[in-house]
């Protein structure tokens, strides 16, 4: 029995960072802005999540400091993309590569170096409950975070008028231009939340996932993410199912490497990789529900007459 | 608070389409200053080291041939997508596969010598290549999967791949456990152009001949006229009679190709065996030198020299100054980042207003203009 | 019932000029609105209509000028101002959201916060009340163009505006619809409200409106009331001097010339969610005469543009053919091969690539038909060929332009689409298939693209021409038929036809049954 709730309590910490990711991905693409940097925002929240706790000694700290770079630097994402009009596949690229390499230089440092770990829930009575205890009461900080996030996120795109008017801009940013919807605005906020998502579940990485700091530690989870929103055909609930599911793949492979099933580590190492792929695929096939949810301005520049 | 205004030019300005890469070279070049002084350096010493000391001596030009044949040979191939509006970002995979495939004659046939050999490396690692790019173009023409991320996930794969290969069937027995294959026979290494002067091999040959080819069948050619336009406006492709899916082919099968042949060239020229790692990121600097270069085969010649030259300068710091040579990614990536912000202004003419909230009141008159 | 004149002017806009780079799309524009008037903002394609309405609502910023609101000078810094300042607007391209609801469409301009199901019960009242019927749960993309403008409509008067701007509204409806519409703007007028009208079709003008201001080349070129003038006296006040009227000599002995093009019981599914589907469409087109197609924009014309210009293949072969040969497998190259020649309703976009030179734009459509003058044995562009042809086209159509090759974006909708049609023209194609082939252009490039197609039927061609214009479609027609939710109706002979038999197979009354139409109307 403590195995399985510990299989659990691992799949949830390896679904958590595709989750928020994920979930912040989905809101910016939502408001029709397509950014590819999320590897890039998230290994940069990774970084300053694992420096910014090293120097100071709080994970508390890391914890804000990662949501703080992720947003900061997609901010670099919004400036390019909204008011100067980029290629969006073009600068969501680039602003991977910079953040993999400013990541690797600012970790220099830190490579070999113990780090914080951001403590587990802990409620006495509650969270020694047999089985059940642990799961619900005897998670990370982030974990709450990441499940309060999705139904937050859901309650506010299908549920306020603010988010209403954010889809509507996804589904077409002239008409909303023409009825004096603030586009650019709307998306600078949606570009923000989402990079400040990358940031926190690259901190999670770095901050309760492996509490070191290894360079390129995010390991294509970013693009996993992005993957996730299309898979989810961008609707939060899937998103976190199919965070679940990642989890579940990658963990998977993890404990039948150290089972010394007889294939090679590789191999299984490239399963969650070959599971986008394949996931991709399967959801692709089924074009109506493709187009009827794909935001129409999605990846297209917006540049309003004056 | 301030706030950036885009103005269409009536036509695209031609000053600006020749000026903006030099415009974010300069812009990196005060960037990169800034962050050397942040790092306690003296930013003078700092570029003498990283932009001028590498290329200072024959021997040293012959390192950037070797650094710039690759990035060259997958930035043209890329450049044909990226102008198709089809986005291959798993160029690194093809480079491995290429690599990999063409390694095969040396590994599995030791014995094998002559002639052929090399020019049979050479055609396998284009297949290998072709044949790995060929996946997500399927997925994307019969699935209607989306190429970016399949095509990323493929490097995964294929890094890990080779990995295996390396550590496992392929390794050298009398290596001594090193995860590495054999070194290559005479025959199928990659000779040198001109070996009294330094190392640089026949790699950046086949770069320069496929900028000029590429550049051929995109400015003179029907093929290029077809790959311009169902970039630029597929409905009007379509409508010429071109087929998207035969393009999503064509440009896959090209690029990977070529990335391909970058891969065999580095591992039968620069390395001379397979490893558990042939590229440092080659794949993903050539997105960069492609659209440095504009998209144009031989504005990547240049884009290409350029990052080569990143690369060196990083190690350099390294050595000279003890600063992580990650510095050279930094400057890539800020390079990428000023290239496309500068190409707004071809398009546009920026204005820098203040934010005036409206008003509900009766507001003052608008002067007259003229 | 004239309009109140005794009350002081609503809305007064004064010098109003508004420039784009080097071209000045409204200069110094004068206009004033009283308080329960129907004003006319007359005007060609081009002349500075949407310019000026879209700086009344906010969407853009004047350069100088100055206007009123009830008096008090204004400043319209977007759209939410106009709105709360009591401006409302129907888009001529709907401002509307595909993958909403009615009621979330209409929700997203009131600014009252009020909950969805409020805000459609209201919508469904209000819309009942003018006759206007709406569902207010059904999503936007499911629907007709004619039921979108109704949302357009009930939007803009939830917001209870003293000035509603109406641009273009007539121009997906059919006659019939149209009426019901100036009912209703009639029906605004007694409860007060002042419209603006913007139209090029002069009938209604006269019709529904008290006054009128002309524009033309963005300058104001009078005043006046439209009663008082005929059709043709507008016309002249619009484009400044006598169109040349198009003629059309008689087609003699066409029920027995050569089908050259024939569409035999073709159907097709939809190929997207919000598509239409093609329902058993039969149709000749005989060497010699031009055949128009009517219809509500959005009722199947683009996927029937598709399909019979083989952008989209049919399964049936014999569902398509040309100069007497099945041309349903083969694709749009295959089918020019046999003498088609195809001009689509996009310009940009579809017809042409805009960023490319109009050289380049003459091998869109003919790198294969004339491949041998075009494109050299190895693959190699032939260059100086392209350049020859095109200024040969550029003379023979007219075209206007700043430079020698210029791209396509840099020309006016008139002259590119001059160059489009010129483009097919110049091959003397056997059959020629145009979608919308004047739409948004100015009156002396429309005439000279009519006169043009019309000589290419009586010089041996067949000419199927889909329009959504009914004056266009009298014009050059020797048969119409409608097209309606993906059915076709029977051509009816010119000499038989009148606006109110094809305004009601266009509202749907019987497709395929023309005659039984004929027997009762």
């Amino acid at each position: 029995m403590d195995i399985t709730v510990n299989i659990l309590l691992t799949i949830a910490t390896a679904a958590t960072p595709l989750l928020i990711a994920a979930i912040g991905e989905l809101v910016v693409e939502r408001s029709g802005v397509l950014n590819l940097g999320v590897e890039g925002m998230m290994i940069m929240g990774a970084v300053g999540g694992f420096g910014a706790g090293y120097l100071t000694g709080s994970p508390w700290i890391g914890l804000l400091a990662a949501i703080a770079l992720g947003a900061l630097f997609s901010l670099l994402f919004a400036v390019m993309t909204l008011s100067l009009a980029t290629n969006q596949v073009a600068t969501g690229l680039s602003l991977t590569l910079l953040g993999l390499g400013l990541s690797g230089m600012m970790g220099t440092s830190f490579v070999g170096q113990p780090g914080q770990r951001l403590p587990n829930l802990d409620i006495p009575g509650l969270t020694s409950i047999p089985v059940v205890g642990r799961l619900l009461f005897g998670q990370d900080p982030i974990f709450y975070i990441s499940i309060a996030l999705t139904a937050a996120v859901m309650w506010f795109l299908f549920k306020t008028r603010t988010g209403l008017t954010l889809r509507s801009i996804g589904d077409s940013h002239t008409s909303a231009h023409a009825l004096g919807i603030q586009v650019i605005r709307y998306r600078y906020l949606a570009v923000i939340f989402g990079g400040a998502c990358a940031g926190l579940a690259g901190g999670h990485l770095s901050l309760v996932y492996t509490p070191q700091w290894v360079e390129n530690m995010t390991a294509g989870r970013g693009w996993i993410a992005l993957a996730l929103v299309v898979f989810a055909s961008w609707r939060p609930w899937r998103v976190l199912a199919g965070a679940y599911i990642f989890g579940a793949v990658w963990i998977g492979q993890l404990h039948a490497q150290a089972f010394g099933i007889p294939v090679p580590s590789q191999l299984l190492s490239s399963l969650p990789y070959l599971a986008t792929v394949v996931v991709l695929v399967l959801i692709s096939r089924n074009k109506r529900l493709t187009m009827m949810n794909t935001p129409a301005s999605l990846g297209q520049p917006f540049v309003p007459d004056r | 608070m301030m706030r950036l205004e885009l103005v269409k030019r009536p036509q695209r300005s031609a000053l600006f389409s020749a000026l903006s890469p030099f415009i974010a070279f300069l812009l990196t070049i005060i960037a990169g200053a800034i962050l050397f002084a942040l790092l306690g350096v003296n930013p003078l010493n700092a570029f003498r080291i990283y932009f001028i000391e590498p290329i200072s001596q024959i021997w040293q030009l012959h390192e950037l041939a070797i650094k710039a044949a690759p990035l060259i040979l997958i930035a043209v191939g890329l450049s044909v997508c990226y102008r198709a509006n089809i986005w291959n970002i798993g160029a690194e995979g093809q480079f491995i596969l290429g690599g990999i495939v063409g390694s095969m004659i040396p590994v599995l046939f030791p014995q094998f010598e002559g002639p052929l050999v090399l020019p049979l490396m050479l055609l396998l690692g284009m297949v290998g290549g072709a044949a790995y790019a060929a996946i997500p173009a399927f997925l994307k023409t019969r699935f209607g999967t989306n190429e970016i991320l399949t095509s990323l996930m493929l490097v995964y794969v294929a890094q890990l791949f080779l990995d295996w290969l390396v550590r496992g069937p392929w390794r050298d027995p009398q290596g001594h456990g090193f995860p590495q294959t054999v070194q290559f026979n005479d025959s199928a290494i990659l000779p040198e152009l001109m070996p009294e002067s330094g190392r640089a091999n026949w790699g950046f040959v086949f770069a320069l001949v496929a900028a000029v080819l590429i550049w051929i069948l995109m400015s003179r050619m029907l093929k290029g006229f077809e790959v311009r336009v169902l970039g630029s406006s597929p409905r009007a492709g379509r409508f010429a009679g071109f087929g998207l899916n035969r393009m999503v082919f064509f440009a896959f099968l090209l690029s990977g190709a070529l990335a391909g042949l970058a891969g065999i060239s580095e591992v039968s020229g620069a390395i001379g065996q397979l490893q558990p790692v042939i590229s440092p990121g080659y794949g993903f600097t050539a997105i960069i030198v492609a659209f440095l270069g504009r998209l144009n085969p031989l504005g990547i010649v240049a884009a290409g020299l350029v990052l080569a030259l990143t690369y060196l300068g990083g190690e350099a710091v390294q050595s000279a100054l003890g600063i992580s040579d990650k510095v050279a990614r930094v400057f890539q990536g800020m390079l990428l980042f000023f290239v496309l912000g500068c190409d707004t202004l071809i398009h546009y003419r920026i204005r820098l207003i203040g934010f005036a909230a409206p008003k509900l009141e009766a507001a003052p008159k608008l002067e007259e203009a003229r | 019932m004239s309009a109140n004149h005794d009350g002081a002017n609503l809305l007064e806009v004064r010098g109003l000029t508004k420039i784009f780079g080097t071209l000045t799309a409204c200069d110094h524009v004068d206009l004033n609105i009283a308080k329960g008037e129907i004003h006319a903002l007359l005007g060609e394609n081009g002349a500075g209509k949407s310019t000026l309405v879209k700086m009344l609502f906010g969407s853009l910023e004047p350069n100088s000028g100055e206007i009123f609101w009830n008096g008090q000078a204004v400043r319209i810094a977007n759209p939410g101002f106009a709105k709360k300042l009591g401006i409302g607007m129907v888009f001529q391209h709907f401002s509307l959201f595909e993958a909403l609801t009615a009621a979330e469409n209409i929700a997203l301009s009131l600014d009252d916060g009020s909950p969805i199901s409020t805000i459609a019960a209201k919508a469904r009242a209000l819309s009942y009340s003018y006759g206007l019927p709406l569902d207010p749960e059904s999503l936007v993309g499911d629907l007709s163009v004619g039921e979108r403008q109704r949302i357009e409509i009930i939007r803009c008067l939830l917001q209870t505006p003293q000035l509603i701007i109406l641009d273009e509204p007539t121009s997906v409806l059919t006659p019939q619809e149209a009426d019901k519409l100036f009912e209703t703007l009639e029906r605004l007028r007694s409860e007060g409200k002042s419209i603006l009208y913007i139209s090029h079709r002069l009938e209604e003008v006269k019709r529904i409106c008290d006054r009128a201001t002309v524009l033309r080349h963005g300058k104001v070129v009078g005043h006046c009331n439209p009663r008082e003038q005929t059709a043709a006296s507008l016309a002249r006040m619009m484009v400044g001097n006598e169109v040349k009227a198009v003629v059309r000599a008689p087609a003699d002995g066409i029920e027995t010339a050569q089908p050259l093009l024939e569409i035999r019981a073709l159907s097709r599914k939809p190929a997207t969610p919000f598509s239409i589907p093609l329902k058993n469409i039969n149709l000749t087109v005989r060497a010699g005469e031009v055949i128009g197609i009517a219809g509500v924009a959005g009722n199947g014309q683009g996927e029937f543009f598709e399909t019979v210009s083989g952008e989209v293949l049919q399964q049936d072969a014999a569902s398509v053919r040309i100069r007497g040969k099945d041309a349903g497998g083969l694709g749009i190259t295959g089918r020019r091969l046999m003498g088609a020649a195809f001009v689509p309703e996009e310009r940009l976009g579809h017809g042409a690539a805009p960023s490319m030179k109009l050289s380049e734009n003459l091998l869109l459509s003919r790198h294969a038909t004339d491949g041998k003058v075009f494109v050299g044995a190895s693959g190699m562009v032939k260059s100086e060929a392209i350049y020859g042809a095109a200024q040969r086209i550029i003379k023979a159509m007219d075209v206007r332009k700043s430079a020698p090759d210029p791209e396509a974006a840099a020309l006016s909708g008139g002259n590119l689409q001059k160059f489009i049609v010129g483009r097919e023209l110049d091959r003397r194609p056997g059959v020629m298939v145009v979608n919308q082939p004047t739409w948004g252009v100015d009156a002396g490039a429309a005439a000279h693209i009519r006169q043009a197609l019309i000589e290419l039927a009586r010089s041996g061609s067949a000419v199927l021409v889909i329009s959504q214009d009914l004056d266009e479609l009298f014009e050059i027609s020797d048969s119409i038929a409608v097209m309606h939710n993906g059915e076709l109706s029977k051509p009816l002979p010119i000499a038989q036809a009148t606006f109110e038999k094809i305004g009601l197979l266009m509202g749907g009354a019987e497709p395929g049954h023309a005659e039984h139409i004929l027997e009762t109307a």
